[in-house]
């Protein structure tokens, strides 16, 4: 490799390596000045970092194309991504802010273990090779999992923590038995000339790595029947971290998911078509039917998660050109509704401490209008009511899929959606006509403006919903 | 001939060996098998013509790894006699568990056809006039160096994932001081005092 070669290469990875440098000397920056101060400023600077980062996939480069001898890809799809990662973190990290600091968690490794996990994210995005996957997918997991347990004497956090990681290990572990035995009857690591063995005819070898494949990466996107950790997780975790989870990586891994289906096994349609039907249906149905019984709503929202995973599902199983651009816009519009949510549970802090049952609620639009409006916004949105920015997501997705053929999963996920909307409604109807006094303490400025203007975006962005329906159009073109 | 009484030799050795990991009764002999298996592999590895790969593989995985193993046997108190128990309750089910998993593996097997690139890959395996250090090198800092630069962030989340996890900073724990120590001189070191014969320095 030559000097050029490589310095035209990196070019490529200007989002990567800022994150990664970045989290680097913040590292040392936080060794170094200890004490509180020291962390509010390691913490602050990671938001800039990761909005910088995300910045940086848009503007401060125009070049596209494939870096390290196939390993990683610049493409618009990429660069979509990329942008909505690094904004999610940081908007995610804004809203950690005020929870470390008031459980005494405010450790300078929080925003670095974040920062190195956006980077592994924006790896995943861009991966080109069945190697680069899974090494970006590692990168990204193991901070997970870390930030999984960072309430280290939290018996819950730490179950958690431990939960995550042993699935975690697991599904890592199917994901490679798949990538072997791909590479075994492909000849080769990376997604173009897979596209070429596919190609010539799918092989029963093919078809079972890929199986694998398809199973590690479920569990990534906490897809049923690999959806076990999620309730647990989410709720044992912290909840900016269970926030965080719930957002950018879900984002990744779908994008992931697309690519390796659509790219190197766009030639196998017709095999893999299959096993995403089933795991959508599965998903939306026990997302679904999961949550009609929580009382937790971090568990609610795990349920929540899984389901809006299984309309994800469906955009993929399109399998076309709008598939694809509806599964960009339903996802963009998914992280909206549930960072907003996520603030809002933020703001149930009592003079106690943070509560997290839905029975809490109860009345609260009588003594905060501003938070009740917002829940029943957000709670709208994310059950896809007509004229929430939800709805078109979902309204496109079912769309690509009765375009590809699929009526009977478009019908599906129109009944599930109508399951969902039962539970979400709950969630207002505790918030607006349920006796309640448990009263909030006024949540921290960060959190106030996420979950006000979150809020006010699932309206607020009906306008706005051609011009990201139009940006992902024109990512769609390219991918295809 | 030599060559190929060696491979049945190595390959023999590692898979007996690897079964004595599994059925051996004591912890400590089930690690000891697993070093005997390892050492076999690094065996089949030199037969193969990579000799950096089999000594990597005696330095890090015996000299590293598998000590390490022994340590945590002999340190932890795990009874596994105990652990073992139920195996037999169990053996129905994980029996058939395992029988649907051979024949699945038997058919992929079967369905078995290489790439057409995959012979002219294993002929480029090993580049003329080079040493297997020298091969490796140019493959992993030139075409897969994003692929090493990734495991070292990895490492790196691992190395602040395991501090942030359990290092705990105590409180009146004294330090040893090297700059302390060494700046001390003379007159801050040593104190003379005149003690008459028969009282302390006490007051």
């Amino acid at each position: 490799m030559t000097a050029d070669m490589l310095s035209q290469d990196l070019t490529l990875l200007i989002p990567e390596i800022l994150l990664a440098c970045g989290a680097m000397a913040l590292l040392m920056l936080g060794v170094f000045l200890k004490g509180e101060g020291a962390n509010r400023l390691v913490q602050w600077l990671t938001v800039g970092l990761l909005a910088v980062a995300g910045l940086a996939a848009l503007f401060a480069m125009t070049g596209e194309g494939t870096a390290f001898s196939g390993g990683f890809i610049f493409d618009s799809l990429a660069r979509f991504s990329k942008v909505a990662i690094g904004i999610v973190a940081a908007i995610a990290m804004l809203l950690a802010m005020p929870y470390l600091q008031a459980e005494k968690l405010g450790k300078m490794e929080y925003p670095i273990l974040v920062a190195l996990a956006a980077a592994g994210m924006m790896m995943m995005v861009s991966a080109n090779d069945l190697i680069s996957m899974y090494m970006a997918i590692e990168l990204q997991s193991l901070a997970l999992y870390v930030l999984a347990a960072f309430n280290r004497d939290s018996l819950r956090a730490s179950e958690a923590g431990l939960k995550y990681f042993v699935l975690g290990a697991l599904s890592s572990g199917l994901l490679l038995y798949g990538a072997s035995l791909v590479y075994g009857f492909a000849g080769a690591t990376g997604f173009n000339e897979i596209a070429i063995a596919v190609e010539s005819g799918p092989t029963v070898g093919l078809i079972f790595g890929l199986v694998f494949v398809i199973c590690g990466l479920a569990f990534k996107v906490s897809a049923a029947p690999f959806h076990m950790w999620t309730p647990d997780v989410y709720e044992g975790a912290p909840t900016p971290v269970t926030a965080f989870f719930a957002t950018a990586p879900k984002f990744a891994a779908m994008i992931l998911l697309a690519r390796v289906l659509v790219e190197p096994f766009g030639g196998m349609v017709e095999q893999w078509r299959d096993v995403i039907w089933i795991l959508a249906v599965l998903s939306m149905g026990i997302g679904a039917f999961g949550a009609l019984t929580q009382t937790n709503i971090k568990r609610l929202m795990a349920y929540s998660s899984i389901a809006n995973m299984g309309y994800a599902l469906v955009a993929v199983a399109a399998a076309s050109q709008t598939g694809m651009w509806a599964l960009l816009v339903y996802m963009v519009l998914y992280m909206i509704s549930v960072i907003g949510s996520f603030g809002a549970i933020l703001s149930m802090r009592t003079r106690e401490g943070m509560v997290e049952q839905i029975s809490d609620l109860a009345g609260v639009a009588q003594r905060n209008p501003g938070l009740g409006w917002s829940i029943t916004a957000l709670m709208f949105s994310i059950g896809g009511l007509p004229f929430m920015v939800g709805f078109f997501g979902k309204f496109f997705l079912i769309y690509a899929a009765v375009e590809s053929g699929l009526l009977i999963l478009a019908v599906l996920a129109v009944l599930f959606s109508v399951v969902g909307a039962a539970y979400y409604l709950r969630v207002v109807k505790t918030v607006w006509f349920d006796e309640g006094e448990v009263e909030f303490v006024p949540a921290a400025l960060s959190i106030y403006w996420v979950t006000r203007l979150a809020g006010l975006a699932t309206v607020a962005l009906l306008p706005v919903v051609g011009w990201v329906v139009y940006r992902a159009v024109s990512v769609g073109l390219t991918v295809l | 001939m030599l060559a190929s009484l060696a491979f049945w030799a190595f390959s023999g050795v590692a898979i007996l060996s690897a079964l004595m990991v599994v059925i051996a009764r004591n912890p400590v002999r089930s690690v000891l098998f697993l070093i005997l298996a390892f050492i076999s592999a690094a065996g089949l590895f030199v037969l193969l013509g990579a000799e950096f790969l089999a000594m990597l593989l005696i330095v890090v995985y015996v000299g590293a790894v598998a000590v390490l193993f022994l340590f945590v046997v002999m340190m932890l108190d795990v009874d596994f006699a105990e652990l073992k128990q139920g195996f037999l309750s169990y053996l129905p089910l994980g029996g058939l568990i395992a029988i649907v998993l051979a024949i699945e593996l038997a058919m992929i097997g079967m369905s078995w056809q290489s790439a057409p690139q995959a012979e002219a890959l294993r002929a480029a395996a090993m580049p003329e006039g080079m040493t297997n250090v020298e091969a490796l090198g140019t493959v992993i800092y030139d075409q897969y160096v994003y692929f090493f630069q990734i495991a070292g962030l990895v490492l790196l989340v691992a190395m602040i994932g395991a501090i942030v996890l359990t290092l705990r900073h105590k409180e009146g724990v004294k330090r040893q001081s090297v700059t302390a120590q060494v700046g001390r001189d003379r007159k801050t070191a040593v104190e003379m005092l005149d003690i008459k014969p028969g009282q302390g320095i006490g007051e």
